[in-house]
């Protein structure tokens, strides 16, 4: 399915350009990080590539520019983690449903991917009662299980206390590890340190600057990455 | 006020005989009432469903027209039936007229628009709580619609009893398609109308509490099965 | 577009079982009759005796007289019975009935308060009553629902000489309802109403109200039975339909009328072949 290519992308809505012509590629790999300040546009353009938006311009084709159709293997996980009204696995078990998987085979990667996350006790509570950084964790099991070639990530600690956003970062690095491509979005440094390979930085819409992760923070060749970096730029 | 205790007393001697009329035309009613309720269930909740998360032209029409056909008077959808069932109407040769079936087709016209209407909210609102997630899962519209049915169960438990609640309620319908025959068409709503006519007050109110207490008890039973299934599923 | 199909198909399997024809195999016939008929008790006390015999239902359904001819027209009924000569001959005319047969009459009574301010107490000329009870202004309640009971109110007017569509005034109230309701309205109001004895006999909510005139001939209320035309309405039960004429106009049919009786009293007359009736 990779690599992802984004042309000439746009998006515009209630006469806001919101993305501004973001051209790049997505190759296997490296963990991608886009970064940016809020407002920039980060949470649109995760939902451009993964195709729950459609675009005012530009294009999102996958394969290298063969396939503009929406792939099926790939996944995202959301800042605000939706529950379905049904048990912890059943929650797992019900996207290996979606995507086709025979009951017996759901059943048992759900328990392995639960195991994995570290929910094998909660696998049969209610979803719902599960608390901010177990949710999270079971919507990265979720996502896991359906063994996606990429996994987008929309700020999936932003409302989590660091005990909680430890343990979904180790995830995201385990499940890197499994072979799934990582594009994640955060306006947290230390975790775009942390958990980047290379940096895709997003300011007002466009993207500013692109670098490997030690590059971008030594030396940010643009000035805006530069004040993002020491927390001076202005809030949108 | 006189009137009032002696319908309690009235209502009390009638459970009391075991008076086997009452119990007839109590499961009548029932049976008529909570047919129509399953059928207009099935027509309504695919329908709001599909209302709550397809967009198409003549849309806004249409929610205002079902949200408009919850308030239908139900003598008017009683003589639209008759006109249809009719020896001179178009379904005359169904010879459903004054038959318990013609009762249900009637309540189910008048059911399907509270059900399709309130489930259409309670799904739409969902639907903005879910939709993202859905789609990124690769849900069809369809098994979107299948999973926001069953997860929002407990709010449509409710849209179903408001249903219900309409169908036992109303007289005007079942007066003119089933005719109110002694024995065949005969239910609580019109039993009650009937002996208020005739000017027997207390037995009329009397009947009346019944009526009160037989849907309070079907509400009652579908609260504590709610409840339990909370308990379990959360 | 599963959704869709889903949806169309339930909706079909749900028609079907709603439209399926009911399991009864009863066999029934519909009449169409007046609810002052009904009320009166008359249909669940002599019909067991003609259902018992045959293994015909007879399926009463009471309206207005005009409602019950009306119900006959379109065909949705197979036997007539009501109280209204004028119309039914009418009924006739227009070829929806087979023939009119005279089953029983009953009577009407002029029913007031107590204290009966237009004096009419102890009467037996109806027409006078009614002068009286206009001059006084005295509250007086009518059906207005042209029913036979409102046809033959209205017609004791003319007789008495008064066009009362024309020359009604605040003292005189239409209802637009059935007996019952208009009893009740008279109760509360003390007013005068033209009441057929049945209804009064089986009513309950009295108030002040009492019989005041009786036993005019004019008052008298004659019932006619009609099969439907099966030539018009092919869907008529001929046979049951003319076997529950026959029981009615027959000696046992006629001798369980008159076996009808609220506290002792006897509603309905039987009178099947009696000239002019």
């Amino acid at each position: 399915m990779l690599p992802l290519i984004l042309e000439d992308l746009t998006f515009a809505a209630r006469g806001r350009t919101i993305i501004d012509r973001v051209s790049c590629e997505f190759t296997p790999g490296p963990r991608t990080v886009i970064l940016g300040p809020n407002g920039a546009g980060k949470s649109v353009l995760m939902r451009l590539c993964h195709g729950l938006l459609a675009p005012t311009a530009g294009r999102v084709v996958w394969r290298g520019g063969r396939d503009e159709r929406r792939p099926r293997a790939q996944a995202m996980v959301f800042q605000r983690p939706v529950m379905l009204r049904r048990s912890a696995i059943g929650n797992v078990t019900y996207g290996l449903k979606l995507a086709g998987v025979a009951h017996a085979e759901r059943n048992r990667r759900a328990q392995q991917v639960l195991d994995a996350v570290g929910l094998r006790a909660a696998a049969h509570e209610p979803a719902r009662i599960l608390s901010g950084g177990e949710q999270q964790k079971l919507a990265l099991a979720r996502a896991w299980a359906l063994e996606p070639e990429v996994l987008f990530l929309d700020e999936p600690t932003a409302n989590l206390d660091p005990g909680a956003t430890r343990e979904v970062e180790t995830i995201v690095g385990e499940i890197h590890a499994s072979g799934t491509k990582i594009v994640m979005t955060t306006h947290n440094l230390g975790q775009a340190r942390r958990l980047g390979d290379e940096i895709l930085f997003i300011n007002a819409g466009r993207l500013a600057e692109r670098a490997p992760v030690e590059r971008f923070f030594a030396q940010p060749s643009t000035a805006e990455a530069a004040s993002f970096i020491k927390g001076e730029l202005p809030w949108n | 006020m006189g009137d009032i205790g002696s319908a309690f007393g009235e209502a009390a001697n009638l459970i009391l005989a075991l008076d086997r009329t009452l119990y007839g035309i109590v499961l009548l009613s029932l049976q008529v009432s909570l047919t129509a309720v399953a059928a207009a269930t099935a027509i309504g909740l695919p329908l709001g469903a599909a209302l709550a998360i397809r967009r198409f032209p003549g849309r806004p029409v249409l929610l205002v027209t079902i949200n408009a056909l919850m308030g239908l008077p139900p003598v008017v959808a009683g003589l639209l039936v008759y006109l249809l069932l009719s020896r001179a109407g178009p379904l005359g040769t169904l010879g459903l007229l004054f038959t318990p079936t013609a009762m249900v087709f009637a309540q189910t016209i008048l059911v399907i628009p509270i059900v399709a209407g309130l489930s259409r909210q309670v799904l739409e609102d969902a639907w903005h709580e879910y939709e993202e997630q859905l789609r990124s899962l690769g849900a069809t519209p369809a098994a979107a619609a299948t999973t926001l049915l069953w997860d929002t169960r407990h709010s449509l438990v409710t849209v179903v009893l408001a249903g219900f609640g309409r169908a036992a309620a109303e007289v005007g319908a079942v007066m003119i398609v089933g005719g109110n025959i002694d024995g065949v068409t005969r239910v609580m709503t019109t039993t009650i109308s009937l002996e208020a006519s005739k000017g027997d007050l207390p037995l009329a109110l009397g009947l009346g509490i019944i009526l009160v207490a037989v849907v309070f008890a079907i509400n009652a039973a579908a609260q504590i099965i709610k409840s339990a299934a909370v308990r379990r599923y959360g | 577009m599963e959704l869709r199909r889903l949806f169309a198909r339930t909706a079909c399997l749900v028609l079907a079982l709603a439209l399926a024809p009911s399991a009864l195999a009863q066999r029934f016939i519909i009449l169409a009759s007046t609810t002052s008929t009904e009320q009166s008790g008359l249909f669940r006390n002599i019909l067991p005796a003609f259902e018992q015999k045959t293994g015909i239902e007879v399926r009463v359904v009471a309206l207005g007289t005009g409602q019950a001819l009306d119900l006959a027209r379109r065909g949705d009924a197979d036997v007539v019975l009501v109280h209204a000569r004028a119309a039914e001959e009418r009924f006739l005319a227009e070829g929806h009935g087979v023939q009119r047969f005279a089953v029983m009459y009953n009577d009407f009574v002029l029913i007031g308060p107590k204290a009966d301010p237009a004096g009419i107490r102890g009467g037996t000329d109806t027409l006078d009553a009614l002068r009286k009870i206009k001059g006084a202004n005295a509250p007086f309640v009518s059906r207005g629902d042209g029913s036979g009971t409102h046809i033959a109110e209205v017609d004791l007017w003319k007789m008495a000489g008064v066009d009362i569509g024309s020359e009604k005034g605040p003292w005189y109230l239409e209802t637009g309802q059935g007996m019952g309701p208009a009893l009740n309205t008279a109760s509360s109001l003390s007013a005068y109403l033209l009441a057929d004895r049945g209804t009064w006999i089986a009513f309950r909510n009295r108030g002040d109200l009492e019989i005041l005139v009786a036993g005019d001939q004019r008052l008298m209320n004659q019932y006619g039975v009609m099969l439907v035309n099966p030539e018009k309405h092919p869907n008529v039960k001929r046979a049951d339909g003319q076997a529950f004429v026959d029981w009615l106009v027959s000696a046992e049919g006629q001798r369980a009328i008159a076996d009808y009786k609220i506290g002792g009293e006897q509603l309905f007359f039987p009178n099947a072949g009696q000239p002019g009736a």
